[in-house]
């Protein structure tokens, strides 16, 4: 029964959604303060060939290295999110154009292919990667094994994540304040919000989800540097936050759902359904294409709009 | 220090702010080499002597060019009127797969009359994948951004299909070796595009083609109503709109010239330099992703997407050629990124005036009058 097509694809969109589903959760605070960063598809590769090379490279056991990676690659995704945060909100750049530059700069042909080449990581397998932490006996129940207990730490610290990303956009005065900005930046400013301060961190931390995201590919889901690892991943995430009207919850859902289309060529595949099996691959870019015209409807986007003020850059003086 | 706007942009601030911008982005490329160990001087002297003085080195660089201004223009066309079609890359594909077709069903044609049906399926090709996230942005307000990207990939997928995974019209397949190492069927000798050489530089049909395309381009969005609604569009849709403008039937228009564009470049590599459907070749080379950066260098000018072209161009030639050692792989888009990230800075400089003052100037107001 575990070995059904419906079970395999659910199990394995699980494991495809969840770099989805961290790089969509990063996007999402970024936007709710009103920075469209359409660089996440560079930060996640950056972060993937980090956290790879500090793998490979970081001596201890394997808890220590996929700790280190993960901080790594959480850091190195900061790192190339603030030139984004510097041009934009500092220097007022168009978010769309530098978010395309951050994605030449640090993509498949850009920094991250430097650094896999320039530290000789192509070719190797991972050293340490995640693995299933739960007792084989509850992985073995029917359905549910595999799909809900059979997963890495990472999988479950999504959960957790979500959790805590809806609660603090709902229940805490900073992520309250978050929204102010992203909806008003001037009636945030107001109100004495530092707008740039705010907009600085919430970019800097969405680089850093995006990164680990980059580095659930490199670290569990095929653990070997190649150039271009995520294959679009970054962009889906940013298709997902705006298929999931904002929310952290939908974002759950909506990770799950791409990730299950990332799986499904595999799993068919697998089970002998082979015809026209060179096109499979175009299933997750289509079901995001048709996702986004689905809730591009006029009513959907006046229950459950973009946040008022994404991708406009705030001076205080012009307002 | 205080940023505030000019009101007026003086006109040496547009060509001095991009020379600016690649000389600054070039010597951040130089920390990045110095950070990972490489010395910068050296990997310069190479890049600039692979890219333009070596022998044949600038007709090279002509022809990494070449799908580069396609692209550029396509992007500049399209980002014109704030319509961001980044799917230059995946209607260069089609453009390609189309114009391969035509390129082998006519074989046994006259020679012209080959090349002008490529290049019109060429555009047909790329015009009609724009089309599609034209009509999603027109009629149902989808996000062009995303959905022309997704395109990309699944174009890149069929462009695969067609050679290596499937024995379709387009693969040869007429020897033990062909079966082995999939690849494209070889276009008839009528399909392929004629050059010129002068003074040992060789300019294909294709560049003469973009350069067309570009003064077309120019005259069309400078001396036409289209071009003149287009760019009010751009610059406030809603007064576009107030104004009695037919919004939807430009962003379908400009989406599909802008997609023709790029597919008549994806044509010209077929019939200009590869001579197949090369499936690969075309996925590695990122004509597409260059063609953006080109655009917002060049400020959306035709014109200067022309220049622009021709000094990335030479970038990417000098990146196939040195790739190695002292030139990692890579280091082309690290470079494209550092200068589109410098020009985006300096366009504050453009728009603002940066003062430094130390003290708050004491403004002289004239009295308040005496209240009667």
């Amino acid at each position: 029964m575990n070995n059904s097509l419906l079970v395999v694809v659910l199990a394995s969109g699980v494991l495809y959604g969840t770099p989805l589903l961290y790089a969509a959760l990063g996007e999402l605070l970024a936007e709710r303060s009103g920075v469209l960063n359409l660089g996440v598809e560079g930060m996640m590769l950056v972060g993937a060939v980090m956290g790879f090379w500090t793998v490979q490279r970081v001596h201890g056991g394997s808890t220590v290295a996929l700790l280190a990676a993960i901080g790594i690659a959480a850091l190195a995704g900061a790192v190339i999110s603030l030139i984004h945060a510097f041009l934009v909100i500092t220097l007022r750049a168009n978010q769309i154009v530098s978010g395309l530059a951050l994605t030449i700069f640090a993509g498949a042909a850009g920094l991250s292919s430097y650094l896999g080449n320039d530290l000789d990581l192509a070719g190797s397998p991972a050293r340490h990667q995640f693995q299933e932490i739960l007792p084989k006996s509850l992985q073995d129940l029917p359905v549910v094994g595999p799909i809900v207990f059979g997963q890495s730490i990472l999988v479950y610290a999504s959960w957790l994540l979500v959790v805590l990303v809806a609660l603090y956009l709902t229940r805490t005065r900073t992520g309250l304040n978050v929204r102010a900005v992203g909806e008003s930046p001037a009636a945030a400013d107001a109100m004495g919000i530092n707008v740039a301060a705010y907009r600085y961190a919430h970019t800097l931390v969405g680089g850093a989800l995006a990164g680990i995201g980059g580095a659930a590919f490199s670290l569990s889901i095929t653990p070997q540097w190649v150039d271009g690892l995520t294959g679009g991943a970054g962009w889906i995430a940013i298709a997902l936050v705006i298929f999931a009207f904002w929310r952290p919850t939908l974002c759950l859902f909506g990770a799950y759902f791409f990730g299950a289309f990332t799986a499904l060529p595999f799993a068919l595949q697998s089970h002998d359904i082979t015809r026209f099996a060179g096109l499979y691959p175009m299933f997750p870019y289509v079901a995001a294409v048709v996702a986004l015209v689905l809730v591009s409807s006029r009513a959907a986007r006046l229950r459950f709009g973009a946040p008022g003020a994404l991708g406009l850059p705030y001076v205080r003086e012009e307002r | 220090m205080r940023i505030e706007r000019r009101l007026r942009q003086p006109w040496w601030l547009s060509v001095a702010v991009p020379v600016v911008s690649i000389a600054v982005a070039f010597l951040l490329t130089a920390l990045v080499l110095l950070a990972t160990g490489h010395p910068p001087l050296h990997s310069f002297r190479r890049l600039f002597d692979a890219a333009f003085v070596a022998n044949g080195a600038l007709s090279e660089t002509v022809v990494s060019a070449t799908p580069l201004v396609f692209t550029g223009l396509a992007a500049a066309v399209a980002f014109r009127m704030n319509l961001f079609n980044i799917g230059g890359e995946g209607q260069l594909y089609a453009g390609a797969i189309t114009g391969a077709t035509v390129g082998l069903l006519m074989a046994g044609a006259p020679s012209p009359l080959v090349v002008v049906g490529m290049i019109a399926a060429g555009a047909a090709g790329g015009a009609f994948l724009a089309a599609i996230p034209g009509i999603l942005r027109a009629f149902f307000s989808t996000n062009e951004i995303i959905t022309s990207l997704m395109l990309n990939y699944v174009v890149g997928v069929v462009l695969t299909y067609l050679i290596f995974d499937s024995h379709s019209y387009l693969r040869d397949t007429s020897g033990f070796e062909a079966n082995v190492f999939p690849q494209g069927k070889t276009l008839p000798d009528e399909a392929a595009w004629s050059s010129w050489t002068i003074n040992g530089l060789v300019l294909p049909l294709g560049f003469l083609l973009a350069v067309g395309v570009a003064v077309f381009v120019w005259a069309l969005y400078t001396r036409t109503r289209f071009g003149f609604e287009v760019q009010v569009i751009g610059d406030s849709a809603r007064a576009g709109r107030y104004a009695g403008m037919r919004t939807r039937r430009k962003i379908l228009a400009v989406m599909c010239l802008s997609g023709g564009i790029a597919g008549v470049g994806g044509a010209s590599q077929d019939g200009d330099f590869r001579h197949q459907l090369d499936p690969q070749g075309l996925q590695q080379a990122n004509y597409g992703y260059g063609g953006i950066v080109i655009a917002a260098l060049a400020r959306y000018n035709p014109f200067a997407v022309l220049l622009v072209a021709f000094l990335l161009g030479g970038l990417q030639n000098a990146g196939f050629t040195l790739q190695g050692a002292d030139f990692p792989a890579g280091l082309v888009g690290v470079m494209q990124g550092l200068i589109l990230f410098c020009a985006l800075g300096g366009e504050l400089f453009v728009r603002y005036r940066v003062r430094f003052d130390r003290s708050p100037r004491t403004v002289k107001t004239a009295a308040p009058e005496p209240a009667p």
